[in-house]
């Protein structure tokens, strides 16, 4: 069974989208672990590396998107543990998928994304990384 | 035939004819209150028009604070940014992306002077989006009324106030819910007897919703969290609940189902009324009295066919009128997706403005009083109402709800069908899931604080913490933390000195903390 890390980084409380993403992945099979908000980046890799997760989810509305994906890619890195993928939601400028992307990020999700896609998104991403091909 | 409901599950029948009984319903601004607070309605009085609003630094906000009062505005609402709420200053690199984002900054008594520069705040009333820091910002705008001349008996608005909702669906908690509770009943004690005509809580249901909840949830919830700040006081022993009850107001989510919603208001005005006298004893009329405002939009709001969103923010904020509304912020058509320009935050007022002066809702108090279905379906919403709470009291009564994540658990379940009933189509939203264009929905615009306001802010502090006199800092932040240590001091007089020293806020707060400690969230859904 995949297992996925939801976490919210940075100090934006609005938890629907995570927790709604959350129960679809685990009705569609996963092993949902969530943080809770206003996890520090570096507590989140942390978390990510202790439960040995397939990916991470990041959820953020607040618009602070572009620095807090960077900050928790960046304490990955730190670890050595780049290879957990990071998929990020919210409310993302189209603009800011391709910053986004060149980021590190594996795949940006973005409001008015469905449940289907979702999950399909995430399941690509988990195969991706075991098949040892870029998402 | 298939049964039909309302968007909570209220069931509707085909027809509702005379002779079905209803709940008591009085007169307009007498107990229970279920046609209104007042006798004169909007005709002695209208509701305020009240725009949500604040970003960047002080020089910014004050400027459309200053365009929205020139408008037609009639109060303030000021939107804080996350580190300000959540208690840290600009200054902090942690959370250096959030400045000045989602609201504007406020760290010394010096940002709030600029903020509310040239703002005569004897004449205008202002309403804080503020909770775990609410305290502080309380003290701030006593500051800066004091500077301009304007008496704490003279201050009028709201400070939101409201902490049990942030546990479990807002995020701006600070500390555990005993630290914090007795904190909001010094803030209430401390209005009651100083600040009388500034609303010391704002409790908020539009929280839950926005984060899941259906209508009858928001409004159970809501009573059950006016409940437990009831109890904090009234257990003190220092004050009755006719001293503090009428400086207690609520704010909810005007969504899209029009007499859903206008059953809302009613069974909760009516069901406010009866616990503040049954629970309490209260004798003040104005005690029992269950007074409102709202946002239309919010979650109800859609980004493809965006202006779409013009005509249900409309039918939301005529619904929140027909409910009996006192102050009412309709969000801007483009608000799903970007920072409100001034042209989609005028119309918005627009909107308002229009129901008031055009459409003649106003003419006549309570126009709906007596409909059979609205008064069936008041009755059934109060029913509701008064199952869900007694569900909260099972669970141990709302502050154990929340750290057990019962409350959580409920809101995360709603929104999750919720959406699963949009993706199948059970709900219809025209533009979304029926009547859908092939057009790209708009693009999100996010607002970026440009690096030379952040710098001013951050020349600010520095100036601040350069020039203040450090020893006062000192004391009035060590007096502050002995204060903390013994429940029975108030510690408003103390915040006040702490923000005259020029203490900045996550100063302040991190001397609670040493005391209190912070909030652990369960983690639930």
């Amino acid at each position: 069974m995949a297992r996925i890390l939801m976490a919210k980084p940075g100090l934006d409380g609005h938890d629907r989208g995570i927790k709604v993403v959350s129960l679809a992945l685990r009705d569609a099979g996963f092993e949902v672990i969530y943080t809770g908000i206003r996890k520090r980046p570096a507590a989140i890799a942390a978390t990510a590396i202790q439960e040995d997760v397939d990916a991470i989810g990041l959820s953020i509305l607040s618009g602070a998107h572009l620095g807090l994906t960077r900050k928790v890619l960046a304490e990955l890195e730190s670890r050595g543990a780049a290879d957990i993928p990071v998929i990020v939601g919210g409310t993302i400028p189209v603009g800011d998928v391709r910053l986004l992307r060149e980021a590190g990020a594996a795949a940006v999700f973005s409001t008015g994304s469905t449940i289907p896609d979702l999950v399909q998104g995430v399941r690509d991403v988990i195969a991706a990384r075991w098949a040892g091909v870029p998402a | 035939m298939d049964e039909l409901t309302t968007d909570c599950g209220l069931p509707v029948a085909r027809l509702y004819g005379p002779g079905a009984q209803h709940g008591p319903i009085g007169d307009p601004g007498e107990f229970p209150y279920t046609r209104g607070n007042f006798a004169g309605g909007y005709r002695d009085r209208l509701w305020t028009f009240r725009q949500y609003s604040g970003f960047g630094t002080a020089e910014e906000s004050n400027e459309r604070y200053r365009y929205l009062l020139s408008q037609g505005g009639t109060g303030l609402s000021v939107a804080l940014d996350l580190p300000t709420q959540c208690g840290y200053d600009s200054d902090d690199p942690e959370f250096e992306e959030e400045t000045g984002r989602v609201g504007v900054a406020l760290d010394t008594l010096a940002d709030a002077e600029i903020l509310f520069d040239e703002i005569p705040l004897d004449q205008i009333s202002t309403s804080f989006t503020i909770n775990g820091t609410a305290a502080i910002v309380l003290a701030l705008y006593v500051a800066v009324g004091e500077l301009q001349g304007v008496p704490r008996a003279k201050l009028r608005g709201t400070i939101q106030n409201d902490i049990l909702k942030e546990y479990t669906s807002r995020g701006t908690w600070i500390w555990p819910p005993k630290p914090s509770l007795r904190l909001i009943a010094d803030t209430i004690e401390f209005c009651a007897a100083e600040v009388p005509h500034f609303n010391a809580i704002s409790v908020a249901g539009a929280h839950f919703r926005d984060a899941g909840a259906n209508a009858a949830q928001e409004m159970a919830l809501t009573l059950q969290d006016g409940v437990t700040y009831c109890d904090e006081v009234v257990a003190r022993g220092r004050m009755t609940i006719d001293e503090f009850a009428p400086q207690i107001s609520f704010f909810f989510y005007t969504h899209g189902d029009f007499f859903e919603e206008i059953a809302k208001y009613r069974a909760g005005r009516r069901r406010w009324a009866t616990i503040v006298n049954e629970r309490y004893g209260a004798q003040n009329p104005k005690s029992a009295m269950f007074r409102f405002g709202v946002v239309c939009g919010g979650a109800s709001l859609y980004a493809p066919q965006a202006q779409n969103n013009r005509i249900r923010v409309a039918y939301e904020a005529m619904a929140s009128v027909l409910g009996g509304v006192q102050s009412m912020f309709t969000a801007a058509w483009d608000e799903p997706f970007a920072l409100p320009t001034e042209d989609s935050t005028t119309f918005a007022l627009r909107t308002q403005q229009i129901l008031a002066h055009e459409t003649g809702v106003t003419r006549t108090v309570d126009p709906l009083g007596g409909s059979y279905f609205v008064e069936a379906l008041t009755d059934a919403m109060e029913e509701r109402l008064i199952a869900i709470m007694a569900e909260l009291e099972n669970q141990g009564g709302m502050v154990a709800a929340i750290e057990s994540g019962y409350v959580q658990g409920l809101i995360a379940q709603e929104a999750y069908r919720h959406q699963i009933a949009l993706e199948a189509g059970e709900r219809v939203v025209v533009g979304v899931n029926r009547f859908a264009g092939d057009e790209l929905p708009p693009d999100t615009q996010g607002y970026e604080l440009d690096e030379k306001n952040r710098e001013r802010q951050l020349e600010r502090l520095a100036h601040v913490k350069r020039t203040r006199d450090a020893d006062r800092v000192r004391t009035t932040l060590a007096e502050l933390q002995a204060g903390a240590k013994v429940d029975d001091c108030n510690l408003m007089p103390l915040l006040i000195d702490c923000v005259k020293a020029y203490c900045t806020v996550g100063e302040m707060v991190s001397v609670l903390k040493d005391v209190w400690g912070e909030f652990t969230q369960p983690v639930s859904f």
